[in-house]
C-alpha cells in the first residue's frame, strides 16, 4: 500500500535524528496495525509515533515537522497532502453537519483556505483571530478546490504572533447580465447551525419553519468573453442596491410580495458594469468588495489601444 | 458528478454587424441545444449584450402587447421584441418614455421575409434603464471585441471565421473602421437620438 508506505516514510523521516529506523520496518508495524487489526490509518501512525517516542525518551513536541510538507496555503495543489502550518483563523463559519466541528477560513502569507475540523476528532477549538501552529494537516480536494482537515492527529499550539493574511481574492469585472432566482429577499432555515434558502417555506433540511429574513444577490458578472458568478451577502447587496433589510421588508409588506424586492434591484443594477472581488467557493465568487464603473470612457486612450490591435 | 450547463456569454456586436448577420446553427442535434447566429466577423452568438438609445417604442400586437423599440448606437438599429413570455422586458418598453439610454440582454432572433430576406432582432431577458457613462462605456466595448474579431479573422486556427467565409460574402476589414469611428464618437458629446437609424424594420415574426 503506497499511502502506508509514505506514512512510513514520513515518520522514519521525524526519527531520523533519534531513532536508527528503517522505512521498511516502519511500515510493517502500520501495515501490522491497519490491516491485521483494521485501525484506521490516522490512529495507526498515531500510536506507531506514540511507541517510538517512548523508545526514545521524547516528548511530541520534540519532533521536527519531519516529512510533512510546508505548503503556502494559497499553493496547496495536491490531494492527501499532509502539512504544518503557521497560520491565523481568517474567519469561523457555521457549521451545517452534526460531523463538523469547526469550519472557516485560515490564512498565512500566501493567502486563505478552508478548514475542517470534525467531532470526531476531539480537538481544541480554535478561535477566530488568532495564529496557530497546527501539524499533520491533510490537504482535501473537492471539484478543484482545495481545503485542509484538521485530524485527532493534529496537533494545535497557539503561537504568539500576527500574520499577515495574503490576499488571494479573485477579481473579475464585467456587465450585471442577470440576477438569478433565490436573489432578494430571501428566508432563511433558523435552526442551528442551517442556513439553507427556504424554497415556499421549506427548508431541504428541517421541512416546514418560521424563516429568517435575509438579503443576498446572486449574479452573473459577463465581460464578453466570459461569465463569472457572484454572490453578495447582505452586507454588499445593501450597499450595492442602497436598499436595507429593514426596507426590503417593508417594500414586501407593502406589495404583500417578496419578489417585488429583486424586481427593484434588477432595475437599479441591471445592466451596469461592476469590478467585484472576493474569495472563489465553486462557482461563485463571495463578494467581499465591490465597485461601480461607472467612470467616464477615456475616449482618446481607447482609440490608442483601439488602433493598435 | 452532474455538468450543469455552462451558460452562454453575452457577446458584444454593434448594431451594424448584427443586423448583417443572417446564419443560425446549433452544434447538436438535441432539440434543446442552443442556437447560435454566427457573426460576420467570425463568432458564434447565443446571447448579446449592449446599450444604446431607444428611440422609439410601438405595441405593434394585435390583441396581447406586443412591444417594439428601437435602440441605436453609433453604428445602426437593433431591433428589441417583447410580448407575454418577456412580461419584465415588456412592461420596461411600456414604462420607459424614449429617448433614453437602455441596457439589453437578450438572445438573437432570425426571421426570414416573404422576399427570402433574413431580419434579425433581439429577444430581450432584460431592458434596464442606465446612463450615458455605461453606454460610453459599452461602445468602448464593443469596439474593442470587435477589433479583436476582425484581427484574428485570419487566423487557421478559428473555426467560426472559417464559417463565416462559407456562409456570408462580406467584407470583414469594413468592421475596423466602423469600430474606430464609433470610439471617435466617444470625444464628443453626447448626443441622443442621433444616427440613421437607416435599416427598415424587421417585419413582425
Amino acid at each position: 500500500m503506497t499511502d502506508l508506505h509514505t506514512h512510513a516514510e514520513d515518520v522514519a523521516a521525524q526519527f531520523s535524528d533519534h531513532l536508527d529506523l528503517t522505512v521498511d520496518e516502519v511500515e510493517e508495524r502500520l501495515d501490522n496495525l491497519v490491516n491485521e487489526y483494521r485501525v484506521p490509518v490516522d490512529e495507526a501512525r498515531r500510536s506507531v509515533v506514540n511507541s517510538y517516542l517512548d523508545e526514545a525518551g521524547l516528548e511530541r513536541d520534540a519532533l521536527s515537522g519531519g516529512g510533512n510538507a510546508s505548503v503556502g496555503l494559497a499553493e496547496i495543489d495536491q490531494d492527501e497532502q499532509w502539512l504544518d502550518v503557521t497560520a491565523k483563523v481568517v474567519e469561523l463559519w457555521e457549521a451545517r453537519s452534526d460531523s463538523v466541528a469547526q469550519v472557516g477560513l485560515l490564512g498565512d502569507e500566501t493567502g486563505t483556505t478552508k478548514f475542517v475540523a470534525f467531532e470526531t476528532s476531539d480537538l481544541p477549538e480554535l478561535e477566530a483571530g488568532t495564529v496557530y501552529r497546527l501539524e499533520n494537516l491533510v490537504t482535501d480536494e473537492y471539484q478543484g478546490n482545495f481545503s485542509v482537515k484538521l485530524n485527532r492527529t493534529t496537533t494545535i499550539t497557539e503561537v504568539d504572533e500576527d500574520i499577515d493574511v495574503g490576499d488571494d481574492a479573485e477579481t473579475v469585472e464585467g456587465a450585471l447580465v442577470d440576477i438569478q432566482s433565490g436573489s432578494g429577499l430571501i428566508k432563511r432555515c433558523p435552526e442551528d447551525d442551517c442556513t439553507r434558502v427556504l424554497q415556499n417555506g421549506r427548508c431541504s433540511e428541517h421541512g416546514d419553519v418560521d424563516g429568517e429574513f435575509d438579503l443576498r444577490i446572486k449574479g452573473v458578472l459577463d465581460d464578453g468573453e466570459a461569465v463569472h458568478e457572484v454572490i453578495f451577502d447582505r452586507e454588499s447587496t445593501e450597499a450595492l442596491t442602497g436598499t436595507t433589510l429593514a426596507e426590503a421588508k417593508d417594500m414586501a409588506m407593502d406589495a404583500l410580495d417578496t419578489t417585488v424586492v429583486a424586481d427593484e434591484m434588477r432595475t437599479g443594477t441591471l445592466g451596469r458594469y461592476y469590478r467585484v472581488s472576493g474569495p472563489q467557493f465553486g462557482r461563485y465568487v463571495l463578494v467581499d468588495e465591490f465597485e461601480r464603473l461607472s467612470d467616464p470612457v477615456d475616449a482618446e486612450a481607447a482609440l490608442i489601444e483601439a488602433r493598435s490591435i | 458528478m452532474s455538468q450543469a450547463p455552462t451558460r452562454e456569454v453575452a457577446r458584444r456586436v454593434f448594431a451594424r454587424e448584427f443586423n448583417d448577420a443572417s446564419h443560425t446553427f446549433k452544434e447538436s442535434d438535441d432539440e434543446r441545444a442552443p442556437v447560435y447566429l454566427l457573426l460576420p466577423t467570425g463568432e458564434r452568438a447565443n446571447r448579446v449584450f449592449l446599450v444604446g438609445t431607444l428611440t422609439e417604442k410601438e405595441d405593434v400586437g394585435e390583441g396581447d402587447e406586443y412591444w417594439r423599440g428601437r435602440i441605436v448606437d453609433p453604428t445602426g438599429t437593433f431591433f428589441v421584441y417583447a410580448g407575454q413570455y418577456q412580461p419584465d422586458a415588456a412592461s420596461t418598453l411600456r414604462d420607459l418614455e424614449p429617448p433614453a439610454y437602455v441596457a439589453v440582454v437578450g438572445k438573437p432572433r432570425t426571421y426570414e421575409t416573404d422576399d427570402g430576406s433574413v431580419n434579425v432582432s433581439v429577444r430581450p431577458e432584460s431592458i434596464t434603464a442606465v446612463d450615458s457613462a455605461t453606454r460610453d462605456r459599452w461602445v468602448a466595448e464593443a469596439a474593442q471585441r470587435t477589433l479583436e474579431r476582425v484581427e484574428t479573422f485570419e487566423d487557421e486556427s478559428n473555426e467560426y471565421a472559417r464559417m463565416a467565409r462559407e456562409e456570408y460574402d462580406l467584407p470583414v476589414d469594413d468592421y475596423r473602421p466602423m469600430a474606430l469611428s464609433a470610439l471617435e464618437g466617444l470625444d464628443e458629446s453626447d448626443e441622443l437620438g442621433s444616427d440613421d437609424g437607416g435599416i427598415d424594420a424587421p417585419a413582425e415574426p
